[in-house]
């Protein structure tokens, strides 16, 4: 199967499958002209693959979003932050795709809206093409807005109910005097057809359209300046299961004709899976595992990631008999106000132990393009009995520093992958 | 002898100024003690009207219900409202989607479980609490008596979710309907309300209908499975049989519409193209015709023009499908799987 | 919360003196000469300046403002001049703190004139209040539990009707037929408590109450339904229902507890707006309330009761709100513990 060229591992409905047409939507009573009804073509999609030579267009380096918490005294003062997003590291590779899982406030929406600069971030830098956008001001932001775009969840509250799809996809293009008045609409069209619509359909209003269709305005609305980087902010999470799969494969028709690279915010690891080559798992505001989508989802080294995927129940493998065991995580998701010492997760991993609260794991390079920040990381059911990162973070295995050993390796929080890494077998650096 | 619960002809139309919404039309489907049925579809398809109507949830003021709901050998739709009020929380209870706005903010936990057992026993209310405490216990709440007296904004959608449940089991009910219970949740806390679910049904020996659109949560947890569109049942069947060897063109559309967690990533993503259509002015003949790819497989116009009747499928008995194609089970086996389960087709 | 309350009360204050500055700065603004206003008509030029003078009126704005100020604090005395003072003290009018004035058009100190208009316009306030609260929930839940039916439409007609109406109409109505010409009640006087007791003062109430309340009541009774009937589509209250509760429960613990949260804003503002607002009522029965002081401040330029009266009105509103925030809290426990 010639599943890694990216080109053919997709294609338009074959002709065997006939295609609803408008004909038969006039036939079926439908009123011709009910924006609703109209159906677009589809196409249909394997995984997308990812280019692991690709330039990176995003880096992300170290990135902290504190929220101040106010206290409710006379005079309001700042007693403490929420830690929405603290000090996190990776790489969007140009016209590849990232993704971004977690539980809900983990702080996945927040790093999307700090690449966008909806958000001053607290410290960290982000580089995009070249350029560290992280402390821009906001006039600066201005031409940056073309080229990062970002999609919303909420279909029904993102787009203005006033306006008009036409002024809606059209504001970008005179807010920036991209085009003079006259192409405007022309452009519009376009944009209608390239995300599915009827381009006849400019002049209606967003109550007009279904919940799918509104996701592909909010899409054509992002696409209007032709952006480098999407930030797709759970953008499909509030559809239909048959129209999610619509939306998904608009996107990956649009990364594969316009290069536009994507951090795909979602909490369906499913979904996140057909869309990312590379995915990150985060945990409280910080990345605990990111590997490419083979490993993460095959050999995933985290006691968090194994129980995230083990939660999700598995259609194929339920229809044919195995109904799988889950890891049961206890409890709920610990406050990003006070988060636990050592590693976040300990309140709810199954295999912490003394270590774990007194050390933060670093998030550390175990293969060619796997990252994992556990002191026991192994594959499941294969966790090592002793921490791997006592050696390197000069501790003893209970996690008090040990003066006789010296940290070994530098485990820095550095975006992307090395080409040494360090074996958990082996217990060395190896390398390709 | 007859099951449980069966439900014959079910219609519930509601009158409105555009015209009669047919929100369900006609749904029959039977349910033992201690099994599971699972109804999906899109949203709009007509599960929460139908689950409502067990529960007499409707106004007669605004929907006209018929049919025949038989619950344990009495017909539900033949009580006054009085003695069907009497039945609700305690014979059929119901858990709902988004735990937050479905428990009252003013009120607290303890308060609002509490009262589902003063309804149906005349106790005090220092033994409703007691009882409150102790189903919280027994649904995995820590501390329940401590918790007991939160507002539902003090807790955790996962135990919020929890709540409902116990809410809804305090009186021992033996029909438990759940809407939706894990779509507002994350995963880890879907899997453990589903689990928490399943312990309480192997306890109670409740009939259980969780109506959900996710078919992973149908894969792990039903017995039975019913396949809604547009109001109408289109294929009903044992879950097993249903996701191995669909027989309708709309559930192979939900199968190939979503990806997984493991398997082959070559496999496709097929959408089904175009919307779930207006139940006001319903498309003629099949629902499901302006989407169908698989409508010029059907000699003549009788998809448009001709509503297929629930019958038996090709393979079994108790699969029944609604639709045209005589020979489904070849199709799926040769066009779909193919795309969605290379993997499986190499292993059949 | 105590804390909330004080910080409230806090920026309450700091809005008052921006209020009061704000109402100097206007007044002064005005092509109007205040002093001519006090002189009176056939004053020279020249009494007109010394007027302006012994009012204090040739000031600075802020000087005067300032003045003022101190005065709510400490007291002051008008005219404040040591030397008339010395020499004849029985002209200079003690007013002490929190002194918000003193009006020469009718020379009295503003806190007399409203310590005297005060109580009646309370009265008149919390007697439209109660009238309008009770019937205008009452008819609300009413419609909204039947609605669709005869019952509905004819009180959702009924309270249009009564919101078309002008209130000078109604006034008009009661007092001249119900009152007057068909003696179904006696013709209202007002009669405060301590004069002729709860009986009395009810009567001299009742009136002029309803004629205000009946225009309230039309508002009230379409957002008691609006928000009845939005309550019992919300999600807990098909909860309540699926536990088997008999449907009235549903509509008291459930759906109205609820619904009426939003009323209480309303009832607030409302009702501290009604304070010196009822300036038709007040006129149509002759009764000599805030609202008609404003409207005779306004016409003969009489500035130091304007200003307190504008701050007595924006303390009420003030105090009204933070009294429907606690009320909120009391009543919405997503308020009280975060
Ligand atoms: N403006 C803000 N002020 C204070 N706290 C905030 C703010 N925005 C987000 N947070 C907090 O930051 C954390 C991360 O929020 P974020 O929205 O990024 O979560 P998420 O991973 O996108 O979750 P979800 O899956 O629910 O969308 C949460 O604890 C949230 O409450
Ligand atoms: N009270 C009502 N009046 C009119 N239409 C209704 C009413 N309640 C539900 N419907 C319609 O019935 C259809 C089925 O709704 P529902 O059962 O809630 O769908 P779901 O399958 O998502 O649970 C929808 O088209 C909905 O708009
Ligand atoms: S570091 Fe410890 S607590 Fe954290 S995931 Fe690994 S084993 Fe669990
Ligand atoms: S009856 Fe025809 S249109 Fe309907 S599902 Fe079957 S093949 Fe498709
Ligand atoms: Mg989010
Ligand atoms: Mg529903």
């Amino acid at each position: 199967m010639s599943s890694h060229d990216p080109k053919t591992s997709h294609e338009q409905v074959p002709a065997g499958m006939a295609m609803p047409n408008e004909d038969v939507l006039s036939g079926a009573e439908n009123a011709p002209d009910d924006a609703a009804s109209y159906i677009a073509p589809v196409s249909r999609h394997a995984a997308t693959m990812g280019d692991p030579n690709a330039k990176a267009i995003l880096e992300v380096k170290d990135l902290k979003m504190y929220f101040p918490v106010k206290s409710s005294g006379i005079i309001r003062r700042t007693i403490g932050h929420v830690q929405a997003v603290d000090g996190v590291s990776f790489q969007v590779p140009a016209g590849g795709s990232l993704g971004l899982v977690g539980e809900s406030g983990c702080g996945k929406s927040t790093t999307g809206r700090l690449i966008t600069r909806l958000y001053e971030p607290t410290a960290g830098t982000i580089n995009f093409d070249g350029q560290d956008i992280s402390k821009t001001s906001a006039r600066g932001l201005k031409p940056l807005r073309r080229e990062i775009q970002m999609i919303f969840q909420d279909p029904y509250t993102s787009l203005n109910p006033r306006h008009s799809v036409g002024s809606i996809i059209g504001a970008p293009l005179e807010i920036h005097n991209i085009l003079p008045k006259k192409q405007i609409l022309p452009r519009v069209q376009e944009l209608l057809e390239i995300v599915g619509l009827n381009p006849e359909h400019y002049n209606r209003y967003p109550h007009e359209f279904s919940g799918g269709q509104r996701q592909r305005i909010g899409i054509a609305r992002a696409l209007t300046l032709q952006p480098k980087l999407l930030v797709a902010d759970e953008p499909v999470s509030a559809l239909d299961v048959s129209i999610q799969a619509q939306v998904i494969n608009l996107l990956q028709d649009l990364q594969d004709e316009f290069g536009i690279a994507f951090l795909f915010v979602a909490h369906d690891l499913a979904v996140v899976r057909h869309f990312c080559p590379e995915v990150a798992v985060m945990y409280l505001g910080k990345i605990v595992e990111i590997a490419d989508r083979e490993t993460l989802y095959n050999r995933p080294n985290h006691p968090y990631t194994q129980a995230l995927l083990s939660a999700v129940p598995d259609v194929k493998q339920a229809a044919i008999g195995g109904r799988r065991e889950r890891i049961r995580l206890e409890g709920d998701v610990p406050s990003p106000i006070n988060p636990p010492s050592g590693c976040r997760f300990r309140t709810r991993c199954p295999l912490a132990q003394e270590i774990c609260a007194r050390v933060e794991p670093p998030l550390l390079q175990i293969g060619k393009r796997h990252k994992v920040a556990c002191h026991f990381a192994g594959e499941l059911g294969k966790h090592p009995d002793k921490p791997v990162t006592a050696g390197l973070l000069g501790v003893d295995d209970s996690g008090t520093p040990d003066p006789g050993a010296s940290p070994s390796v530098d485990v820095g929080n550095e975006p992307g992958f090395a080409d040494t890494w360090f074996d958990l077998e082996r217990r060395t650096m190896a390398s390709a | 002898m007859s099951s449980f619960l069966s439900v014959r002809d079910l219609k519930v139309h509601f009158p409105t100024v555009d015209g009669i919404v047919k929100a369900t039309d006609g749904l029959s489907f039977d349910l033992e003690r201690g099994k599971t049925l699972g109804i999906v579809g899109e949203s709009g398809s007509g599960k929460s009207v139908s689950s409502s109507a067990i529960l007499g949830l409707h106004r007669r003021t605004s929907a006209q219900v018929s049919g025949e709901i038989m619950l344990d050998g009495v017909d539900l739709l033949k009580l006054s409202d009085e003695d069907m009020r009497r039945r609700r929380g305690k014979d059929v209870a119901m858990i709902f989607q988004d735990p937050l706005s479905a428990m009252h903010p003013y009120y607290t936990v303890g308060n609002q479980i509490g009262e589902a057992y003063r309804v149906h026993h005349d106790v005090s209310k220092k033994v409703a609490r007691a009882r409150a405490i102790e189903m919280l216990d027994r649904v995995g709440i820590p501390q329940p008596d401590r918790r007991v007296d939160d507002y539902p904004h003090q807790f955790s959608g996962g135990m919020r979710q929890r709540a409902m449940i116990a809410m809804g089991l305090i009186n021992n009910p033996s029909l438990l309907i759940a809407d939706e219970p894990t779509t507002a949740l994350d995963v880890t806390v879907q899997a453990q309300i589903l689990d928490l679910l399943q312990d309480l049904q192997r306890d109670f020996d409740a009939a259980v209908i969780i109506i959900t659109h996710d078919l992973g949560v149908v894969a792990e947890m039903t017995d039975d499975v019913l396949v809604m569109y547009a109001g109408r049942a289109v294929e009903y069947g044992s879950c097993k049989e249903i996701l191995t060897h669909p027989e309708m063109p709309y559930t192979w559309g939900l199968i190939s519409s979503i990806p997984d967690v493991s398997g082959d990533t070559s496999a496709q993503l097929i959408p089904i193209p175009g919307n779930p259509p207006s139940l006001l002015n319903p498309p003629s003949g099949c629902a499901f015709h302006p989407r169908c790819t698989h409508r010029d497989k059907v000699p003549g116009d009788l998809c448009t023009t001709v509503l297929p009747e629930l019958l038996p499928g090709t393979r079994t008995e108790g699969h029944l499908k609604r639709c045209h194609l005589t020979n489904p089970d070849v199709v799926y086996e040769r066009e779909i799987l193919p795309e969605i389960a290379p993997d499986l087709v190499e292993e059949r | 919360m105590f804390a909330y309350v004080i910080r409230r009360v806090f920026i309450g204050v700091i809005l008052l003196i921006v209020m009061s500055l704000v109402t100097f700065v206007l007044f002064f603004a005005s092509p109007v000469d205040p002093g001519r206003y006090a002189c009176g008509k056939n004053c020279s030029p020249a009494q007109i300046e010394q007027t302006n003078k012994a009012l204090g009126y040739d000031k600075p704005v802020i000087e005067q403002w300032t003045d003022f100020l101190k005065g709510v604090v400490v007291g002051r005395e008008y005219p404040d001049d040591p030397a008339l003072r010395a020499a004849a003290p029985q002209l200079v009018v003690e007013c002490p703190a929190p002194c918000l004035g003193y009006s020469v058009v009718n020379s009295v100190t503003v806190n007399e004139e409203l310590k005297e208009r005060f109580p009646l316009s309370l009265s008149l306030a919390l007697a439209a209040l109660l009238m309008w609260v009770t019937g205008g929930v009452l008819f609300g839940v009413i419609a909204a539990v039947r609605k669709g039916t005869i019952v509905d439409r004819g009180i959702v007609a009924l309270s249009l009707i009564f919101y078309a109406f002008p209130a000078f109409f109604i006034g008009l109505f009661l007092l001249k037929f119900v009152a007057i010409k068909w003696e179904i009640v006696p013709v209202p006087v007002y009669t405060p408590i301590a004069e002729g007791g709860l009986g009395l003062w009810l009567q001299g109430l009742f009136l002029p109450g309803l004629t205000l309340a009946l225009l309230y009541m039309a508002g009230y009774v379409r957002m008691t339904r609006a928000f009845v009937l939005e309550s019992m589509s919300e999600d807990y209250v098909r909860t309540a229902r699926a536990k088997g509760l008999k449907s009235r429960k549903v509509l008291t613990k459930h759906s109205m507890r609820a619904a009426l949260t939003p009323l209480v804003t309303m009832i607030g503002l409302d009702f501290a707006g009604l304070m010196g607002g009822a300036i038709i009522t007040e006129t149509v029965f002759n009764y000599n309330g805030l609202g008609k002081l404003a409207v005779d401040a306004t016409v003969t330029y009489d500035l130091p009761t304007i200003i307190g009266l504008v701050l007595l009105l924006g303390t009420f509103v003030i105090v009204a709100n933070i009294i429907v925030d606690v009320l909120y809290a009391v009543i919405d426990p997503r308020v009280r513990v975060g």
